[in-house]
Protein backbone atom coordinates (compact mmCIF):
# COMPACT_ATOMS: atom_id res chain seq x y z
CA UNK A 1 0.00 0.00 0.00
CA UNK A 2 1.74 3.22 -1.16
CA UNK A 3 1.29 6.51 1.52
CA UNK A 4 -0.95 9.20 1.10
CA UNK A 5 1.94 11.86 0.31
CA UNK A 6 3.79 9.20 -2.40
CA UNK A 7 4.26 11.00 -5.42
CA UNK A 8 2.32 8.61 -7.20
CA UNK A 9 -0.85 9.84 -4.94
CA UNK A 10 0.36 13.41 -5.39
CA UNK A 11 0.71 12.96 -9.10
CA UNK A 12 -3.08 11.14 -9.25
CA UNK A 13 -4.67 13.67 -7.06
CA UNK A 14 -3.29 16.53 -9.15
CA UNK A 15 -4.29 14.32 -12.59
CA UNK A 16 -7.73 13.62 -11.44
CA UNK A 17 -8.55 17.53 -10.46
CA UNK A 18 -6.99 18.50 -14.05
CA UNK A 19 -9.36 15.84 -15.68
CA UNK A 20 -12.13 17.43 -13.26
CA UNK A 21 -11.83 20.76 -14.86
CA UNK A 22 -11.54 19.47 -18.22
CA UNK A 23 -14.96 18.30 -17.70
CA UNK A 24 -15.96 21.37 -15.61
CA UNK A 25 -14.66 23.67 -18.38
CA UNK A 26 -16.42 21.67 -21.38
CA UNK A 27 -19.76 21.76 -19.82
CA UNK A 28 -19.74 25.61 -18.07
CA UNK A 29 -18.53 26.76 -21.51
CA UNK A 30 -19.61 24.66 -24.15
CA UNK A 31 -22.84 22.89 -22.55
CA UNK A 32 -21.33 19.47 -23.36
CA UNK A 33 -20.75 16.10 -21.20
CA UNK A 34 -16.69 15.39 -21.25
CA UNK A 35 -17.25 11.82 -22.21
CA UNK A 36 -14.86 10.55 -24.29
CA UNK A 37 -16.51 7.16 -26.10
CA UNK A 38 -19.57 9.35 -26.88
CA UNK A 39 -17.54 12.09 -28.79
CA UNK A 40 -15.35 9.74 -30.54
CA UNK A 41 -18.54 8.18 -31.79
CA UNK A 42 -20.42 11.34 -32.78
CA UNK A 43 -17.50 12.95 -34.72
CA UNK A 44 -18.13 11.48 -37.70
CA UNK A 45 -22.26 11.35 -38.09
CA UNK A 46 -23.12 15.14 -37.34
CA UNK A 47 -23.04 18.08 -39.51
CA UNK A 48 -19.02 19.90 -39.98
CA UNK A 49 -20.08 23.00 -38.01
CA UNK A 50 -21.24 20.65 -34.85
CA UNK A 51 -18.35 18.33 -35.45
CA UNK A 52 -15.89 21.20 -34.49
CA UNK A 53 -15.91 21.25 -31.10
CA UNK A 54 -15.38 17.55 -31.23
CA UNK A 55 -12.27 17.56 -32.93
CA UNK A 56 -11.09 20.06 -31.12
CA UNK A 57 -11.39 17.88 -27.71
CA UNK A 58 -9.78 14.71 -29.35
CA UNK A 59 -6.59 16.79 -30.28
CA UNK A 60 -6.30 18.74 -27.22
CA UNK A 61 -6.56 15.24 -25.47
CA UNK A 62 -3.43 14.50 -27.88
CA UNK A 63 -1.57 17.58 -27.59
CA UNK A 64 -0.07 17.59 -24.15
CA UNK A 65 1.37 13.75 -24.99
CA UNK A 66 2.85 15.25 -28.33
CA UNK A 67 4.52 17.81 -26.23
CA UNK A 68 5.47 15.72 -23.21
CA UNK A 69 5.89 12.81 -24.78
CA UNK A 70 3.41 9.34 -23.31
CA UNK A 71 6.13 8.20 -20.28
CA UNK A 72 6.02 4.68 -19.64
CA UNK A 73 3.08 2.97 -21.28
CA UNK A 74 2.53 -0.71 -21.16
CA UNK A 75 0.39 -1.87 -23.82
CA UNK A 76 -0.76 -5.11 -25.06
CA UNK A 77 2.02 -7.62 -25.85
CA UNK A 78 0.15 -9.14 -28.98
CA UNK A 79 -1.98 -7.95 -31.79
CA UNK A 80 -4.77 -10.29 -31.12
CA UNK A 81 -5.49 -9.26 -27.86
CA UNK A 82 -5.46 -5.24 -28.74
CA UNK A 83 -8.11 -6.09 -31.52
CA UNK A 84 -10.27 -7.61 -28.91
CA UNK A 85 -9.89 -4.98 -26.49
CA UNK A 86 -10.38 -2.55 -28.50
CA UNK A 87 -13.37 -3.96 -30.27
CA UNK A 88 -15.40 -4.70 -26.93
CA UNK A 89 -14.29 -1.05 -25.40
CA UNK A 90 -15.86 0.57 -28.49
CA UNK A 91 -19.08 -1.50 -28.72
CA UNK A 92 -19.46 -1.58 -25.49
CA UNK A 93 -19.49 2.17 -24.79
CA UNK A 94 -21.50 2.72 -27.53
CA UNK A 95 -24.28 0.30 -26.48
CA UNK A 96 -23.22 1.09 -22.61
CA UNK A 97 -23.97 5.23 -23.56
CA UNK A 98 -20.09 5.54 -21.64
CA UNK A 99 -16.86 5.26 -20.99
CA UNK A 100 -15.19 5.91 -17.76
CA UNK A 101 -15.14 9.52 -18.47
CA UNK A 102 -18.74 10.04 -19.59
CA UNK A 103 -20.23 7.38 -16.87
CA UNK A 104 -17.39 7.58 -14.60
CA UNK A 105 -16.24 11.21 -14.02
CA UNK A 106 -19.02 13.19 -15.44
CA UNK A 107 -21.79 11.19 -14.58
CA UNK A 108 -21.01 10.56 -10.98
CA UNK A 109 -20.03 14.40 -10.69
CA UNK A 110 -23.63 15.10 -11.95
CA UNK A 111 -25.46 11.99 -9.51
CA UNK A 112 -26.81 9.76 -11.89
CA UNK A 113 -27.82 6.85 -10.74
CA UNK A 114 -27.44 5.09 -14.63
CA UNK A 115 -23.94 5.99 -14.42
CA UNK A 116 -23.10 4.82 -11.12
CA UNK A 117 -24.65 1.41 -11.89
CA UNK A 118 -22.82 1.71 -14.96
CA UNK A 119 -19.95 1.99 -13.67
CA UNK A 120 -19.75 -0.14 -10.83
CA UNK A 121 -20.79 -2.84 -13.69
CA UNK A 122 -17.91 -2.05 -15.84
CA UNK A 123 -15.40 -1.89 -12.98
CA UNK A 124 -16.68 -5.52 -11.60
CA UNK A 125 -16.37 -6.64 -14.91
CA UNK A 126 -13.10 -5.27 -15.49
CA UNK A 127 -11.32 -6.61 -12.26
CA UNK A 128 -12.96 -10.59 -12.74
CA UNK A 129 -11.26 -10.33 -16.13
CA UNK A 130 -8.34 -9.08 -15.22
CA UNK A 131 -8.49 -11.64 -12.20
CA UNK A 132 -8.94 -14.50 -14.88
CA UNK A 133 -6.33 -13.31 -16.95
CA UNK A 134 -3.59 -13.03 -14.32
CA UNK A 135 -4.58 -15.49 -11.69
CA UNK A 136 -6.56 -17.85 -12.79
CA UNK A 137 -4.81 -18.63 -16.31
CA UNK A 138 -6.16 -18.17 -19.67
CA UNK A 139 -6.10 -21.41 -21.84
CA UNK B 1 -14.84 30.03 -29.61
CA UNK B 2 -16.70 27.38 -29.32
CA UNK B 3 -13.68 25.54 -30.94
CA UNK B 4 -11.13 27.35 -28.57
CA UNK B 5 -13.28 26.05 -25.57
CA UNK B 6 -13.14 22.29 -26.37
CA UNK B 7 -9.66 22.59 -27.15
CA UNK B 8 -8.96 23.95 -23.77
CA UNK B 9 -11.26 21.44 -21.64
CA UNK B 10 -9.27 18.83 -24.09
CA UNK B 11 -5.89 19.95 -23.31
CA UNK B 12 -7.03 20.32 -19.34
CA UNK B 13 -8.40 16.72 -19.42
CA UNK B 14 -5.20 15.25 -21.40
CA UNK B 15 -2.90 16.45 -19.03
CA UNK B 16 -4.80 15.44 -16.26
CA UNK B 17 -4.53 12.05 -17.96
CA UNK B 18 -1.29 12.27 -18.38
CA UNK B 19 0.22 13.83 -15.05
CA UNK B 20 -1.73 10.95 -13.01
CA UNK B 21 0.08 8.53 -14.90
CA UNK B 22 -3.21 6.48 -16.24
CA UNK B 23 -1.83 6.57 -19.34
CA UNK B 24 0.39 3.92 -18.33
CA UNK B 25 -1.78 0.80 -18.70
CA UNK B 26 -0.10 -0.95 -15.91
CA UNK B 27 -1.13 1.55 -13.77
CA UNK B 28 -5.09 0.62 -14.70
CA UNK B 29 -4.53 -3.06 -14.82
CA UNK B 30 -2.78 -2.89 -11.37
CA UNK B 31 -6.07 -1.13 -9.74
CA UNK B 32 -8.11 -3.70 -11.24
CA UNK B 33 -5.96 -6.30 -9.77
CA UNK B 34 -7.20 -6.16 -6.21
CA UNK B 35 -5.78 -9.44 -5.85
CA UNK B 36 -2.25 -8.85 -6.70
CA UNK B 37 -0.08 -5.84 -5.73
CA UNK B 38 -3.13 -3.00 -5.83
CA UNK B 39 -2.04 0.13 -7.28
CA UNK B 40 -4.77 2.59 -5.41
CA UNK B 41 -3.92 5.74 -7.85
CA UNK B 42 -7.09 4.87 -10.43
CA UNK B 43 -9.12 5.70 -6.83
CA UNK B 44 -7.72 8.88 -6.52
CA UNK B 45 -7.78 10.34 -10.02
CA UNK B 46 -11.60 9.13 -9.87
CA UNK B 47 -12.45 10.86 -6.75
CA UNK B 48 -10.25 14.19 -7.51
CA UNK B 49 -11.84 14.63 -10.98
CA UNK B 50 -15.50 13.76 -9.19
CA UNK B 51 -15.42 16.03 -6.80
CA UNK B 52 -13.48 18.89 -8.98
CA UNK B 53 -16.21 18.63 -11.52
CA UNK B 54 -19.19 18.47 -9.46
CA UNK B 55 -19.93 22.20 -8.52
CA UNK B 56 -19.91 22.61 -11.85
CA UNK B 57 -22.47 20.11 -12.82
CA UNK B 58 -24.77 21.00 -10.01
CA UNK B 59 -24.57 24.53 -10.71
CA UNK B 60 -25.41 24.19 -14.64
CA UNK B 61 -28.25 22.30 -13.45
CA UNK B 62 -30.18 25.08 -12.94
CA UNK B 63 -29.20 26.90 -16.17
CA UNK B 64 -30.14 26.55 -19.63
CA UNK B 65 -27.42 27.75 -21.51
CA UNK B 66 -23.93 27.52 -20.84
CA UNK B 67 -21.81 30.31 -20.49
CA UNK B 68 -21.15 30.71 -24.38
CA UNK B 69 -24.70 30.71 -24.71
CA UNK B 70 -25.26 27.06 -26.20
CA UNK B 71 -27.77 24.77 -24.93
CA UNK B 72 -26.71 22.17 -22.09
CA UNK B 73 -26.90 18.78 -23.25
CA UNK B 74 -27.28 16.61 -20.04
CA UNK B 75 -28.67 13.55 -20.83
CA UNK B 76 -32.44 12.82 -20.71
CA UNK B 77 -31.98 9.17 -20.08
CA UNK B 78 -32.55 8.24 -16.71
CA UNK B 79 -33.46 4.84 -16.15
CA UNK B 80 -31.12 1.61 -15.98
CA UNK B 81 -31.95 -0.78 -18.65
CA UNK B 82 -30.77 -3.52 -20.60
CA UNK B 83 -28.14 -1.80 -22.96
CA UNK B 84 -26.46 0.22 -19.90
CA UNK B 85 -25.78 -3.46 -18.16
CA UNK B 86 -25.05 -5.30 -21.49
CA UNK B 87 -22.49 -2.52 -22.92
CA UNK B 88 -21.08 -1.60 -19.38
CA UNK B 89 -20.25 -5.41 -19.20
CA UNK B 90 -18.55 -5.33 -22.30
CA UNK B 91 -17.07 -2.58 -21.79
CA UNK B 92 -15.51 -3.98 -18.45
CA UNK B 93 -14.08 -7.29 -19.87
CA UNK B 94 -12.26 -5.22 -22.71
CA UNK B 95 -10.82 -3.03 -20.09
CA UNK B 96 -9.99 -5.04 -18.27
CA UNK B 97 -7.67 -7.39 -21.26
CA UNK B 98 -5.83 -4.06 -21.96
CA UNK B 99 -5.82 -1.69 -19.60
CA UNK B 100 -7.21 1.19 -21.56
CA UNK B 101 -10.28 2.88 -22.29
CA UNK B 102 -10.97 5.63 -24.81
CA UNK B 103 -9.44 8.71 -23.32
CA UNK B 104 -5.82 7.24 -22.56
CA UNK B 105 -6.18 5.20 -25.81
CA UNK B 106 -6.24 8.17 -27.94
CA UNK B 107 -3.63 9.55 -25.61
CA UNK B 108 -1.24 6.93 -26.26
CA UNK B 109 -1.58 7.36 -29.86
CA UNK B 110 1.20 9.90 -29.27
CA UNK B 111 3.17 7.29 -28.33
CA UNK B 112 4.14 6.28 -32.06
CA UNK B 113 3.16 2.64 -31.05
CA UNK B 114 1.66 0.73 -33.73
CA UNK B 115 -0.41 -1.52 -30.59
CA UNK B 116 -2.21 2.08 -29.55
CA UNK B 117 -3.00 2.21 -33.34
CA UNK B 118 -4.45 -1.06 -33.71
CA UNK B 119 -6.28 -0.70 -30.22
CA UNK B 120 -7.80 2.50 -31.10
CA UNK B 121 -8.99 1.50 -34.92
CA UNK B 122 -10.24 -1.35 -33.19
CA UNK B 123 -12.40 0.71 -30.74
CA UNK B 124 -13.86 2.58 -34.06
CA UNK B 125 -14.43 -0.26 -35.60
CA UNK B 126 -16.12 -2.11 -32.82
CA UNK B 127 -18.46 1.68 -32.29
CA UNK B 128 -19.60 1.34 -35.93
CA UNK B 129 -20.12 -2.31 -35.45
CA UNK B 130 -22.69 -1.03 -33.09
CA UNK B 131 -24.27 1.81 -35.20
CA UNK B 132 -24.69 -0.50 -37.98
CA UNK B 133 -26.47 -2.92 -36.02
CA UNK B 134 -28.85 0.24 -35.60
CA UNK B 135 -28.73 -0.13 -31.80
CA UNK B 136 -27.58 2.98 -31.24
CA UNK B 137 -27.36 4.47 -27.77
CA UNK B 138 -26.27 8.09 -27.76
CA UNK B 139 -23.20 7.46 -26.15
CA UNK B 140 -21.60 9.82 -23.91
Amino acid sequence: MISLTSPQVVRAVCGGMLIGAGAATLLLLNGRIAGVSGILGNVVREALGEQAWRVAFLVGLLVPALILGVGSAHLPQHWAWAIASGLLVGAGTQIGGGCTSGHGVCGLANLSTRSLVATLTFMTCAVITVLIVRHVGVP
Amino acid sequence: MRFFTALVAGLLFGAGLLVSGMTDPANVLGFLDIFGEWRPQLAYVMGAAVLTAAPTFWAMRRRRQSLLGTPIDFPDRRRVDKPLLAGATMFGVGWGLSGICPGPGIVLLASGHGMAYLFMAAVIAGIWMVKLAGNKEDSR
